[in-house]
């Protein structure tokens, strides 16, 4: 027990300004504040991976961390879109993952935001369109706010979650009239 | 493998590893294999590939590995209607692959299980894509698909259906549970959710490009990937790749396994109920993540190996910062291991939860960092060892009882060793070129790339078609072998410690799916 009493406070807080590329760290800290004041403390996410290579899973854990803290800042990944304001989903959203997405979608309450995270979210990525995959997350359900990268840096990921909670008015991407998109 | 006494002819196959080709006629599939096993060989991967156009219809790939190196049995079947034998009795791991070879080739085995695997109602069920001449439509709905679950019956017994949706930041993938009470009497896995057509998706490409792709094939093993990718590219083009980027492609693939080890270990310690190791091993991860933002530009080490090389050089002063952090991190990770180590009760939820006996491990083909925690002394690193591994010595790690206690200690002693090996490929950096143009034009030909992921063995076979294309690509994850041990290992144990035990294998989807 002393053993680890004493390796909480040999780490210390991480959660400051870290050691790194200046811009970087700064970006972070504005990011934190702005998040902090627009949501005044609640935001809940259901991640939904709808083909991903899992990549982007692992820098969206990544937020988790002490050095970027999201639940310190109030967003919370919870287990059921019916808990959710937001679903952050990674792509390409392939077939067989299509329905699953459209019903996690109808699950979640209104008003609800779409995030779609990473290369293949936004455009299909490498992988494309093909049999297997309808591509980018906006051919399925309708997104707020695309996030590029491959995977994304949780940076990048924090600053998606922002433009889409700040986002005066909703302007979704089109959804093709043969896969309308669930009322 | 020793195939003499089947009277097989073997040639060489190009590796960079020792790999042999055999090409068997139908009466003798069954016989390699079972000699094989009876060498103490196993099955490593399984896949076909339409060569119709060359008026050889089609050709099964059946390939074994045992302590002398790889085999390749070439198995060719006249046309699509041809069965060939079931080879699950021998090496049980073969039931998936024989069934996804069904839904994207549409070739049959002689076996009782005709489920569809990876096929889900999204295209025709007559409709194989990897077949040269497949069209995709537009017009195809998804149908509706009615998988006939295995249901045990009896007083009291009920069913727990889970994912594809699951409540953590997971991949997606299905699980009936047959439950009495808390105990699990029978887990029973459907995966295929994320299959999003990569093998095709190989064949639009050229080999100098495949790399990408490759490595976003589970993106958690991005550096296997591209490397056991580079590897067959290489070997078919004939390349000899500069010390330097064969250091620095080792350099690379530690420090994924680093990385994923340090994840691993803090959710294992999170799933036990002990959130103290998530944030402090998450920590070291992200510490590991910037670093190589640092040294190759990329958090996680995409787009580094390509064919004849790596992308980044590395300066002297970064290398210096990266040989620092490998001692940093080895003095933090022995102190988080005997808290982990002292914890009691920690190590309650840790030891003898979700075994996988040394017997069953054998049986059923366990390979990898799990298989190492059931007693199968196994790495590629220390069997055939390429450059660098040939002057690294890696110390092999295993345990014999394996729980849950087993594939953590494992973990912890691979990070620990994979320090030591950065700090050595670090200070021996050879001097010189980091990478040799690939050629644009390379001859038909077949190879074989093998690198020991994080996970497990990482397999690349590849066969290239004329004017520097891809012809066909199979990537194999070792998660193959290892889901259908990950049903045995939690028989017998309560529902809620399916996480803890699913974590400590920590198997790829995306790799499986493909």
């Amino acid at each position: 027990m002393l053993q680890l009493l004493r390796q909480i406070a040999r780490t210390g807080i991480k959660t400051e300004p870290r050691p790194e590329p200046a811009a970087e760290a700064r970006e972070l800290g504005r990011l934190q504040g702005e998040i902090l004041r627009t949501l005044g403390r609640a935001l809940t996410i259901r991640q939904v991976d709808a083909g991903s290579c899992n990549g982007c899973e692992l820098e969206i854990h990544a937020l988790g961390n002490p050095y970027y803290n999201l639940e310190g800042l109030g967003i919370k990944f919870v287990a059921s879109p019916r808990h959710a304001d937001m679903l952050l989903v990674t792509g390409p959203v392939s077939k067989h993952m299509a329905i699953a997405l459209k019903r996690t979608y109808e699950a979640t309450p209104d008003p609800k935001l779409v995030v779609a995270v990473g290369d293949c979210g936004c455009t299909g990525g490498v992988f494309g369109e093909s049999y297997a995959s309808c591509g980018r997350v906006g051919n399925v359900i309708p997104v707020d706010v695309a996030i590029p990268g491959c995977p994304p840096t949780p940076v990048a990921l924090l600053r998606g979650i922002l433009a889409a909670v700040s986002a005066p008015a909703r302007e979704r991407s089109p959804v093709p009239p043969s896969r309308e998109a669930p009322a | 493998m020793n195939v003499s006494p089947l009277g097989i002819a073997a040639a060489a196959l190009a590796a960079p590893v020792p790999a042999q080709r055999c090409p068997v006629g139908s009466g003798q599939v069954l016989g390699a294999c079972r000699l094989a096993w009876e060498q103490g060989g196993q099955l490593a991967a399984l896949w076909a590939s339409d060569e119709r156009d060359r008026d050889r219809g089609f050709l099964l790939r059946v390939l074994l590995v045992d302590g002398e190196g790889f085999t390749l049995l070439e198995h060719t079947l006249p046309d699509g209607e041809a069965r060939y034998p079931d080879l699950s009795p021998i090496f049980p791991a073969a039931n998936r692959m024989q069934r996804a070879v069904f839904d994207l080739l549409g070739l049959q085995c002689d076996a009782d299980d005709q489920r569809p695997w990876l096929w889900q109602a999204a295209w025709p069920i007559d409709a194989f894509p990897l077949r040269r001449d497949f069209q995709a439509s537009p017009k195809w709905e998804p149908g509706e698909e009615h998988y006939p679950f295995v249901r045990v019956a009896g007083d009291g017994v009920h069913e727990i259906p889970v994912g594809p949706v699951h409540a953590g930041i997971i991949e997606p993938g299905h699980f009936r549970f047959q439950v009495v009470g808390e105990k699990v009497l029978r887990l029973e896995e459907r995966l295929g959710y994320v299959h999003k057509g990569i093998e095709k998706r190989f064949e639009t490409m050229a080999l100098a490009q495949g790399h990408r792709l490759a490595g976003r094939v589970s993106g958690d093993s991005a550096v296997a990937y591209a490397w056991a990718y580079a590897q067959a590219a290489e070997a078919i083009a004939g390349l000899a790749v500069p010390p330097r980027a064969l250091a620095l492609r080792g350099l690379c693939l530690e420090r994924e396994r680093i990385a994923n080890h340090l994840g691993d270990l803090g959710y294992l310690g999170n799933d036990g109920g002990f959130a103290f190791g998530l944030s402090q091993f998450s920590r070291l991860k992200e510490d590991v993540l910037r670093a190589n933002v640092r040294a190759f530009g990329h958090r996680l080490l995409m787009d580094v190996v390509v064919p004849g090389g790596v992308a980044n050089d590395l300066d002297a002063e970064t290398a210096a910062a990266l040989h620092r952090q490998a001692e940093d991190l080895a003095r933090e990770v022995r102190r988080l291991r005997s808290i982990y180590d002292e914890h009691a009760g920690l190590q309650d939820r840790f030891r003898t939860c979700g075994q996988a006996p040394h017997e069953l491990a054998l049986k059923l083909g366990l390979t990898g960092l799990a298989a190492r925690a059931s007693g199968v002394a196994r790495d590629l690193r220390c069997d055939f060892p390429s450059p660098p591994y040939d002057a690294l010595d890696v110390r092999l790690a295993t345990r014999d009882t394996g729980d849950v206690a087993a594939r953590v200690a494992v973990r912890f002693d691979e990070l620990l060793e994979s320090l030591r090996l950065t700090r050595t490929l670090l200070e021996r950096l050879p001097e010189g070129d980091v990478a040799v143009p690939y050629p644009a034009a390379t001859r038909e030909h077949s190879a074989l790339g093998a690198v020991e992921g994080w996970r497990g063995p990482v397999i690349v076979a590849l066969d290239a078609g004329a004017d520097g294309t891809i012809r066909r690509c199979h990537p194999h994850d070792p998660s193959w072998q290892n889901w259908p041990v990950l049903e045995h290992a939690v028989i017998g144990n309560i529902v809620a410690d399916f996480p803890l035990i699913n974590k400590s294998f920590n198997l790829s989807y995306s790799g499986h799916d493909l």
